[in-house]
Protein backbone atom coordinates (compact mmCIF):
# COMPACT_ATOMS: atom_id res chain seq x y z
CA UNK A 1 0.00 0.00 0.00
CA UNK A 2 1.19 3.49 -0.74
CA UNK A 3 2.65 5.66 1.97
CA UNK A 4 3.24 9.34 2.28
CA UNK A 5 6.23 10.92 3.97
CA UNK A 6 6.15 14.64 4.69
CA UNK A 7 9.47 16.36 5.37
CA UNK A 8 9.01 19.50 7.44
CA UNK A 9 11.72 22.08 8.06
CA UNK A 10 11.13 24.49 10.92
CA UNK A 11 12.78 27.30 12.82
CA UNK A 12 13.90 24.86 15.53
CA UNK A 13 14.37 21.46 13.93
CA UNK A 14 13.00 19.03 11.36
CA UNK A 15 10.05 16.68 11.55
CA UNK A 16 9.04 13.69 9.46
CA UNK A 17 5.33 12.93 9.25
CA UNK A 18 4.24 9.60 7.82
CA UNK A 19 0.92 8.05 6.94
CA UNK A 20 -0.57 5.36 4.80
CA UNK A 21 -2.39 6.24 1.60
CA UNK A 22 -5.56 7.15 3.45
CA UNK A 23 -3.74 10.08 5.06
CA UNK A 24 -5.91 10.03 8.16
CA UNK A 25 -3.56 8.70 10.86
CA UNK A 26 -0.14 10.29 11.11
CA UNK A 27 3.03 9.40 12.91
CA UNK A 28 5.18 12.39 13.87
CA UNK A 29 8.92 11.94 14.28
CA UNK A 30 11.15 14.70 15.54
CA UNK A 31 12.51 17.08 16.27
CA UNK A 32 15.55 16.10 14.25
CA UNK A 33 18.50 18.49 14.58
CA UNK A 34 16.64 20.11 17.47
CA UNK A 35 17.31 23.78 17.93
CA UNK A 36 18.74 24.33 14.43
CA UNK A 37 17.05 26.21 11.64
CA UNK A 38 16.05 23.62 9.06
CA UNK A 39 15.44 25.57 5.90
CA UNK A 40 14.67 22.67 3.61
CA UNK A 41 14.62 18.88 3.32
CA UNK A 42 14.02 16.98 0.14
CA UNK A 43 14.25 13.40 -1.12
CA UNK A 44 15.68 12.01 -4.32
CA UNK A 45 13.01 11.10 -6.87
CA UNK A 46 15.02 8.05 -7.95
CA UNK A 47 15.93 6.86 -4.45
CA UNK A 48 13.30 8.10 -2.00
CA UNK A 49 15.32 6.98 1.00
CA UNK A 50 18.10 9.36 -0.01
CA UNK A 51 17.27 12.63 1.72
CA UNK A 52 19.13 15.90 1.91
CA UNK A 53 18.63 18.56 4.58
CA UNK A 54 19.85 22.11 5.06
CA UNK A 55 20.73 22.69 8.71
CA UNK A 56 21.81 26.19 9.64
CA UNK A 57 22.43 28.42 12.60
CA UNK A 58 23.36 32.00 13.29
CA UNK A 59 26.04 30.68 15.64
CA UNK A 60 27.49 27.73 13.78
CA UNK A 61 26.77 28.42 10.11
CA UNK A 62 25.73 25.88 7.52
CA UNK A 63 25.68 22.11 7.66
CA UNK A 64 24.26 19.72 5.11
CA UNK A 65 22.86 16.41 6.34
CA UNK A 66 22.23 13.32 4.22
CA UNK A 67 20.19 10.24 4.99
CA UNK A 68 20.28 6.96 3.10
CA UNK A 69 17.45 5.33 5.03
CA UNK A 70 14.51 7.69 4.73
CA UNK A 71 15.49 9.87 7.64
CA UNK A 72 16.14 7.28 10.33
CA UNK A 73 19.85 8.10 10.45
CA UNK A 74 21.74 11.10 9.11
CA UNK A 75 25.34 11.97 8.28
CA UNK A 76 26.79 15.47 8.02
CA UNK A 77 28.32 15.93 4.58
CA UNK A 78 30.08 18.84 2.91
CA UNK A 79 29.32 22.37 4.02
CA UNK A 80 31.96 24.29 2.10
CA UNK A 81 30.20 26.66 -0.30
CA UNK A 82 32.86 28.82 -1.89
CA UNK A 83 32.00 31.21 -4.68
CA UNK A 84 34.06 30.69 -7.80
CA UNK A 85 36.74 33.29 -8.42
CA UNK A 86 36.52 36.75 -6.94
CA UNK A 87 32.90 36.99 -5.79
CA UNK A 88 32.43 40.67 -6.64
CA UNK A 89 29.51 42.73 -5.43
CA UNK A 90 25.75 42.95 -5.67
CA UNK A 91 23.60 45.85 -4.53
CA UNK A 92 22.87 46.38 -0.88
CA UNK A 93 19.49 47.61 0.35
CA UNK A 94 20.62 51.21 -0.08
CA UNK A 95 21.90 50.60 -3.59
CA UNK A 96 25.58 50.58 -2.69
CA UNK A 97 27.83 47.70 -3.81
CA UNK A 98 28.06 44.90 -1.26
CA UNK A 99 30.38 41.90 -1.43
CA UNK A 100 28.89 38.49 -2.05
CA UNK A 101 28.92 36.54 1.24
CA UNK A 102 27.67 33.02 1.77
CA UNK A 103 25.09 32.82 4.53
CA UNK A 104 22.95 29.70 4.21
CA UNK A 105 21.31 27.14 1.93
CA UNK A 106 17.64 27.86 1.31
CA UNK A 107 16.74 25.03 -1.02
CA UNK A 108 18.09 21.61 -1.98
CA UNK A 109 16.96 20.05 -5.24
CA UNK A 110 18.01 16.44 -5.86
CA UNK A 111 18.55 15.37 -9.46
CA UNK A 112 15.70 13.63 -11.26
CA UNK A 113 18.03 10.83 -12.38
CA UNK A 114 21.00 10.45 -10.02
CA UNK A 115 20.66 10.34 -6.23
CA UNK A 116 24.22 11.57 -5.78
CA UNK A 117 23.58 14.76 -7.71
CA UNK A 118 21.95 17.59 -5.83
CA UNK A 119 21.66 21.33 -6.34
CA UNK A 120 21.73 23.95 -3.59
CA UNK A 121 20.26 27.44 -3.79
CA UNK A 122 22.03 29.73 -1.38
CA UNK A 123 22.08 33.20 0.13
CA UNK A 124 23.82 35.39 -1.10
CA UNK A 125 22.25 34.18 -4.29
CA UNK A 126 24.13 31.49 -6.15
CA UNK A 127 23.60 27.95 -7.34
CA UNK A 128 25.84 25.08 -6.27
CA UNK A 129 25.97 21.47 -7.45
CA UNK A 130 27.27 18.33 -5.82
CA UNK A 131 27.90 15.16 -7.78
CA UNK A 132 28.94 13.06 -4.80
CA UNK A 133 25.99 13.09 -2.46
CA UNK A 134 26.77 16.45 -0.94
CA UNK A 135 30.38 15.71 -0.02
CA UNK A 136 31.74 18.58 -2.10
CA UNK A 137 30.05 21.50 -3.83
CA UNK A 138 30.89 23.52 -6.91
CA UNK A 139 29.27 26.76 -7.91
CA UNK A 140 27.53 27.00 -11.28
CA UNK A 141 29.02 30.45 -11.57
CA UNK A 142 27.53 31.22 -14.97
CA UNK A 143 24.38 32.29 -13.16
CA UNK A 144 25.97 34.81 -10.82
CA UNK A 145 28.41 35.99 -13.47
CA UNK A 146 26.20 36.21 -16.56
CA UNK A 147 26.12 39.99 -16.31
CA UNK A 148 23.18 41.19 -14.25
CA UNK A 149 24.55 40.02 -10.88
CA UNK A 150 25.93 43.40 -9.83
CA UNK A 151 22.36 44.75 -10.10
CA UNK A 152 20.74 42.13 -7.88
CA UNK A 153 19.66 43.20 -4.44
CA UNK A 154 18.21 41.42 -1.43
CA UNK A 155 14.57 41.13 -0.54
CA UNK A 156 13.50 41.55 3.07
CA UNK A 157 14.46 37.95 3.80
CA UNK A 158 17.90 38.25 2.25
CA UNK A 159 19.22 37.75 -1.26
CA UNK A 160 18.30 34.11 -1.55
CA UNK A 161 18.12 31.64 -4.39
CA UNK A 162 15.03 29.82 -3.17
CA UNK A 163 13.57 27.98 -6.17
CA UNK A 164 15.22 25.34 -8.37
CA UNK A 165 13.15 23.53 -11.00
CA UNK A 166 14.64 20.76 -13.14
CA UNK A 167 13.02 20.11 -16.50
CA UNK A 168 12.11 16.39 -16.66
CA UNK A 169 12.09 16.44 -20.46
CA UNK A 170 15.39 18.23 -20.96
CA UNK A 171 18.34 17.54 -18.64
CA UNK A 172 20.06 20.71 -19.83
CA UNK A 173 17.22 23.01 -18.85
CA UNK A 174 16.77 24.38 -15.37
CA UNK A 175 14.90 27.30 -13.84
CA UNK A 176 15.80 29.19 -10.69
CA UNK A 177 14.39 32.19 -8.86
CA UNK A 178 16.00 34.77 -6.60
CA UNK A 179 14.58 37.38 -4.25
CA UNK A 180 14.82 40.10 -5.37
CA UNK A 181 16.42 39.52 -8.76
CA UNK A 182 13.83 37.45 -10.58
CA UNK A 183 13.68 34.20 -12.52
CA UNK A 184 16.46 32.76 -14.69
CA UNK A 185 16.84 29.83 -17.07
CA UNK A 186 19.69 27.76 -18.40
CA UNK A 187 19.48 25.58 -21.50
CA UNK A 188 22.96 24.10 -21.27
CA UNK A 189 23.13 22.45 -17.89
CA UNK A 190 24.01 25.59 -15.95
CA UNK A 191 26.86 27.08 -17.94
CA UNK A 192 24.92 30.01 -19.35
CA UNK A 193 21.88 31.73 -17.92
CA UNK A 194 19.46 34.42 -18.90
CA UNK A 195 16.83 36.42 -17.02
CA UNK A 196 13.26 35.39 -17.87
CA UNK A 197 11.24 38.23 -16.41
CA UNK A 198 9.47 39.74 -19.42
CA UNK A 199 5.93 40.59 -18.45
CA UNK A 200 6.63 41.01 -14.75
CA UNK A 201 5.70 44.45 -13.41
CA UNK A 202 7.04 45.61 -10.06
CA UNK A 203 5.90 49.16 -9.30
CA UNK A 204 8.39 49.53 -6.44
CA UNK A 205 11.27 49.49 -8.93
CA UNK A 206 12.56 52.62 -10.70
CA UNK A 207 11.86 50.79 -13.95
CA UNK A 208 8.90 48.51 -13.12
CA UNK A 209 9.58 46.27 -16.12
CA UNK A 210 13.35 46.02 -15.76
CA UNK A 211 15.15 42.87 -16.86
CA UNK A 212 16.04 42.02 -13.23
CA UNK A 213 15.07 43.21 -9.77
CA UNK A 214 11.69 41.52 -9.41
CA UNK A 215 10.87 39.89 -6.11
CA UNK A 216 9.82 36.45 -7.29
CA UNK A 217 8.58 34.47 -4.30
CA UNK A 218 8.17 31.03 -5.83
CA UNK A 219 7.71 29.21 -9.13
CA UNK A 220 5.96 25.89 -9.79
CA UNK A 221 5.76 23.54 -12.76
CA UNK A 222 3.82 20.41 -13.65
CA UNK A 223 6.21 17.75 -14.89
CA UNK A 224 3.97 16.83 -17.82
CA UNK A 225 4.25 20.37 -19.24
CA UNK A 226 7.69 21.71 -18.46
CA UNK A 227 7.23 24.83 -20.60
CA UNK A 228 4.34 26.03 -18.44
CA UNK A 229 5.38 27.85 -15.28
CA UNK A 230 3.34 29.42 -12.51
CA UNK A 231 4.76 32.16 -10.31
CA UNK A 232 3.79 33.78 -7.06
CA UNK A 233 5.51 37.13 -7.26
CA UNK A 234 5.70 39.57 -4.34
CA UNK A 235 2.42 40.87 -5.67
CA UNK A 236 0.78 39.13 -8.66
CA UNK A 237 0.27 35.51 -9.64
CA UNK A 238 1.74 34.92 -13.09
CA UNK A 239 1.97 32.18 -15.70
CA UNK A 240 4.23 31.51 -18.64
CA UNK A 241 3.44 29.16 -21.50
CA UNK A 242 6.79 29.52 -23.21
CA UNK A 243 9.38 28.43 -20.64
CA UNK A 244 9.55 31.84 -19.07
CA UNK A 245 10.07 33.87 -22.25
CA UNK A 246 6.98 35.88 -21.34
CA UNK A 247 4.60 36.08 -18.39
CA UNK A 248 0.94 37.00 -18.04
CA UNK A 249 -0.86 37.88 -14.86
CA UNK A 250 -3.49 35.36 -13.74
CA UNK A 251 -4.40 36.83 -10.35
CA UNK A 252 -7.99 37.18 -11.55
CA UNK A 253 -10.48 37.25 -8.69
CA UNK A 254 -8.04 36.57 -5.86
CA UNK A 255 -8.89 38.80 -2.88
CA UNK A 256 -5.20 39.75 -2.67
CA UNK A 257 -2.47 38.56 -4.98
CA UNK A 258 0.36 38.92 -2.49
CA UNK A 259 1.68 35.62 -1.17
CA UNK A 260 4.57 33.23 -1.08
CA UNK A 261 3.54 29.63 -1.82
CA UNK A 262 2.26 28.24 -5.10
CA UNK A 263 1.91 24.67 -6.33
CA UNK A 264 0.28 22.54 -9.01
CA UNK A 265 -2.02 19.53 -8.64
CA UNK A 266 -0.15 16.27 -9.29
CA UNK A 267 -2.50 15.07 -12.04
CA UNK A 268 -4.21 18.23 -13.29
CA UNK A 269 -1.66 20.61 -14.79
CA UNK A 270 -4.16 23.47 -14.92
CA UNK A 271 -5.11 23.19 -11.23
CA UNK A 272 -3.14 25.59 -9.04
CA UNK A 273 -3.01 26.45 -5.38
CA UNK A 274 -1.96 29.67 -3.66
CA UNK A 275 -2.40 31.07 -0.16
CA UNK A 276 -3.23 34.78 -0.45
CA UNK A 277 -1.57 36.95 2.18
CA UNK A 278 -2.92 40.39 3.03
CA UNK A 279 0.01 42.54 1.92
CA UNK A 280 3.74 43.08 1.94
CA UNK A 281 3.29 44.99 5.19
CA UNK A 282 0.98 42.51 6.90
CA UNK A 283 2.10 38.94 6.35
CA UNK A 284 -1.05 37.13 7.40
CA UNK A 285 -4.31 36.07 5.75
CA UNK A 286 -7.02 38.60 5.01
CA UNK A 287 -9.60 39.03 7.79
CA UNK A 288 -7.90 36.41 9.95
CA UNK A 289 -9.27 33.65 7.69
CA UNK A 290 -6.82 31.03 6.43
CA UNK A 291 -7.91 30.27 2.88
CA UNK A 292 -6.19 28.31 0.17
CA UNK A 293 -7.31 29.39 -3.28
CA UNK A 294 -7.60 26.89 -6.09
CA UNK A 295 -7.86 27.55 -9.78
CA UNK A 296 -8.91 24.74 -12.09
CA UNK A 297 -8.38 26.93 -15.14
CA UNK A 298 -4.69 27.67 -14.91
CA UNK A 299 -5.36 30.94 -13.11
CA UNK A 300 -7.72 33.92 -13.30
CA UNK A 301 -10.69 32.03 -11.83
CA UNK A 302 -10.08 31.13 -8.22
CA UNK A 303 -12.19 29.53 -5.49
CA UNK A 304 -11.53 29.71 -1.76
CA UNK A 305 -10.95 26.43 0.09
CA UNK A 306 -11.85 26.83 3.73
CA UNK A 307 -13.32 23.60 5.08
CA UNK A 308 -11.22 22.56 8.05
CA UNK A 309 -9.08 25.70 8.05
CA UNK A 310 -9.42 28.38 10.75
CA UNK A 311 -11.82 31.10 9.66
CA UNK A 312 -11.28 33.52 12.49
CA UNK A 313 -8.34 34.96 14.41
CA UNK A 314 -5.72 33.34 12.21
CA UNK A 315 -2.64 35.48 11.66
CA UNK A 316 0.00 33.06 10.43
CA UNK A 317 2.02 33.16 7.23
CA UNK A 318 2.73 30.38 4.72
CA UNK A 319 6.27 30.66 3.42
CA UNK A 320 7.44 30.03 -0.14
CA UNK A 321 8.68 26.46 0.25
CA UNK A 322 5.97 25.42 2.69
CA UNK A 323 3.46 23.90 0.24
CA UNK A 324 3.70 20.57 -1.54
CA UNK A 325 1.55 17.89 -3.15
CA UNK A 326 1.59 14.11 -3.16
CA UNK A 327 0.94 11.99 -6.25
CA UNK A 328 -1.63 9.53 -4.95
CA UNK A 329 -4.68 8.98 -7.15
CA UNK A 330 -6.58 11.58 -5.19
CA UNK A 331 -3.98 14.28 -4.96
CA UNK A 332 -3.03 15.39 -1.47
CA UNK A 333 -2.10 19.02 -0.74
CA UNK A 334 0.00 20.05 2.24
CA UNK A 335 1.17 23.31 3.71
CA UNK A 336 2.83 24.54 6.88
CA UNK A 337 2.45 27.84 8.69
CA UNK A 338 4.62 30.15 10.71
CA UNK A 339 2.31 29.25 13.61
CA UNK A 340 3.58 25.67 13.51
CA UNK A 341 0.59 23.95 11.94
CA UNK A 342 0.91 21.51 9.08
CA UNK A 343 -2.38 21.09 7.25
CA UNK A 344 -3.21 18.29 4.84
CA UNK A 345 -5.99 17.71 2.37
CA UNK A 346 -6.49 14.21 0.99
CA UNK A 347 -9.07 15.41 -1.55
CA UNK A 348 -7.26 18.01 -3.62
CA UNK A 349 -8.11 20.83 -1.23
CA UNK A 350 -11.84 20.31 -0.69
CA UNK A 351 -11.34 19.53 3.01
CA UNK A 352 -8.42 20.07 5.36
CA UNK A 353 -7.23 18.82 8.71
CA UNK A 354 -4.11 19.59 10.71
CA UNK A 355 -1.50 16.85 10.98
CA UNK A 356 0.24 18.73 13.79
CA UNK A 357 -0.61 22.05 15.39
CA UNK A 358 2.24 23.23 17.54
CA UNK A 359 5.54 22.85 15.75
CA UNK A 360 8.02 25.71 15.55
CA UNK A 361 7.47 28.08 12.63
CA UNK A 362 7.42 26.02 9.45
CA UNK A 363 9.93 26.99 6.77
CA UNK A 364 9.38 24.18 4.28
CA UNK A 365 7.17 21.20 3.46
CA UNK A 366 8.09 18.51 0.95
CA UNK A 367 6.05 15.39 0.30
CA UNK A 368 7.23 11.98 -0.87
CA UNK A 369 4.78 9.45 -2.22
CA UNK A 370 6.18 6.00 -1.49
CA UNK A 371 5.18 2.74 -3.10
CA UNK B 1 54.42 21.81 30.72
CA UNK B 2 54.80 24.64 28.28
CA UNK B 3 53.61 24.67 24.71
CA UNK B 4 56.93 23.58 23.21
CA UNK B 5 57.32 22.92 19.51
CA UNK B 6 56.74 19.36 18.48
CA UNK B 7 55.70 18.10 21.89
CA UNK B 8 52.24 16.51 22.07
CA UNK B 9 49.92 18.01 24.65
CA UNK B 10 46.63 16.60 25.86
CA UNK B 11 44.24 19.51 25.51
CA UNK B 12 40.73 19.55 26.88
CA UNK B 13 38.16 21.41 24.81
CA UNK B 14 34.61 22.09 25.92
CA UNK B 15 32.17 22.45 23.06
CA UNK B 16 28.79 24.18 23.00
CA UNK B 17 25.72 21.97 23.07
CA UNK B 18 24.89 22.03 19.39
CA UNK B 19 28.40 21.17 18.28
CA UNK B 20 28.48 18.24 20.69
CA UNK B 21 25.33 16.96 19.01
CA UNK B 22 26.77 17.53 15.56
CA UNK B 23 30.04 15.72 16.37
CA UNK B 24 28.27 13.14 18.56
CA UNK B 25 30.59 13.69 21.49
CA UNK B 26 30.23 14.62 25.14
CA UNK B 27 30.75 18.06 26.58
CA UNK B 28 34.51 17.74 26.66
CA UNK B 29 36.87 16.28 24.10
CA UNK B 30 40.54 15.60 24.65
CA UNK B 31 42.91 16.22 21.79
CA UNK B 32 46.59 15.51 21.29
CA UNK B 33 47.94 18.79 19.99
CA UNK B 34 51.51 19.38 18.87
CA UNK B 35 53.02 22.43 20.56
CA UNK B 36 53.18 25.30 20.63
CA UNK B 37 49.57 25.10 21.72
CA UNK B 38 47.54 27.84 20.06
CA UNK B 39 43.88 28.29 19.17
CA UNK B 40 44.74 27.60 15.54
CA UNK B 41 46.46 24.32 16.34
CA UNK B 42 43.70 23.21 18.67
CA UNK B 43 41.08 23.92 16.04
CA UNK B 44 43.15 22.27 13.30
CA UNK B 45 43.33 19.14 15.44
CA UNK B 46 39.68 19.33 16.42
CA UNK B 47 38.55 19.66 12.79
CA UNK B 48 40.83 16.87 11.62
CA UNK B 49 39.28 14.54 14.15
CA UNK B 50 35.73 15.77 13.72
CA UNK B 51 35.43 16.96 10.09
CA UNK B 52 31.77 17.82 10.54
CA UNK B 53 32.89 20.75 12.69
CA UNK B 54 34.71 22.40 9.81
CA UNK B 55 33.10 25.72 9.08
CA UNK B 56 31.08 25.75 12.30
CA UNK B 57 33.63 27.47 14.55
CA UNK B 58 35.63 29.42 11.98
CA UNK B 59 35.14 30.21 8.35
CA UNK B 60 36.33 27.60 5.88
CA UNK B 61 38.37 30.03 3.84
CA UNK B 62 39.25 33.05 5.97
CA UNK B 63 39.66 31.01 9.18
CA UNK B 64 37.96 33.88 11.02
CA UNK B 65 36.12 32.96 14.22
CA UNK B 66 32.39 32.94 13.65
CA UNK B 67 30.97 36.13 15.16
CA UNK B 68 28.67 34.51 17.73
CA UNK B 69 31.36 32.25 19.20
CA UNK B 70 33.99 33.03 21.82
CA UNK B 71 37.09 31.30 23.15
CA UNK B 72 37.51 31.34 26.93
CA UNK B 73 40.17 29.81 29.18
CA UNK B 74 41.38 30.46 32.71
CA UNK B 75 38.62 33.03 33.21
CA UNK B 76 39.91 35.07 30.29
CA UNK B 77 38.29 35.92 26.98
CA UNK B 78 40.87 34.95 24.37
CA UNK B 79 38.59 35.61 21.40
CA UNK B 80 40.43 38.66 20.18
CA UNK B 81 43.91 37.28 20.65
CA UNK B 82 45.83 36.13 17.62
CA UNK B 83 44.95 32.51 16.76
CA UNK B 84 48.70 31.92 16.79
CA UNK B 85 49.22 33.25 20.31
CA UNK B 86 50.22 30.57 22.83
CA UNK B 87 47.36 29.49 25.05
CA UNK B 88 47.84 29.75 28.82
CA UNK B 89 50.26 27.20 30.23
CA UNK B 90 47.57 25.53 32.29
CA UNK B 91 45.62 24.87 29.08
CA UNK B 92 48.72 23.50 27.35
CA UNK B 93 49.30 21.33 30.40
CA UNK B 94 45.78 19.93 30.26
CA UNK B 95 44.86 21.37 33.65
CA UNK B 96 42.34 23.90 32.36
CA UNK B 97 40.09 23.46 29.34
CA UNK B 98 39.66 25.71 26.34
CA UNK B 99 36.00 26.65 26.23
CA UNK B 100 34.22 27.35 22.94
CA UNK B 101 31.17 29.35 23.91
CA UNK B 102 28.12 30.32 21.92
CA UNK B 103 26.78 33.83 22.46
CA UNK B 104 23.83 34.04 24.80
CA UNK B 105 21.47 35.48 22.22
CA UNK B 106 18.64 34.60 19.90
CA UNK B 107 15.10 33.33 20.28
Amino acid sequence: MSKVRVLVGTHKGAFILTSDGKRKQWEVNGPLFAGWEMYHLKGSPVDPDRLYASQTSGWFGQTIQRSNDGGTTWTPVGNKFTYEGVPGTHQWYDGTPHPWEFKRVWHLEPSLTDPDVVYAGVEDAALFRSANGGTTWEELAGLRCHGTGPNWQPGAGGMCLHTIILDPSNPDRMYIAISAAGAFRTDDGGKNWKPINKGLVSPFMPNPTAEVGHCVHHVAMHRSRPDVLFMQKHWDVMRSDDAGESWQEVSGNLPTDFGFAIDVHAHEPETLYVVPIKSDSEHFPLEGKLRVYRSRTGGNEWEPLTKGLPQENCYVNVLRDAMSVDSLDECGIYFGTTGGQVYASADAGDTWAPIVCDLPAVFSVEVQTLA
Amino acid sequence: MTGQDGVLHSIHVILPYHLRALAQVGAEVTLEVAGPVTVRRVLDTLEARYPMLRGTIRDHVTQQRRPFLRFFACEQDLSHDSPDAPLPETVAAGVEPLLIIGAIAGG
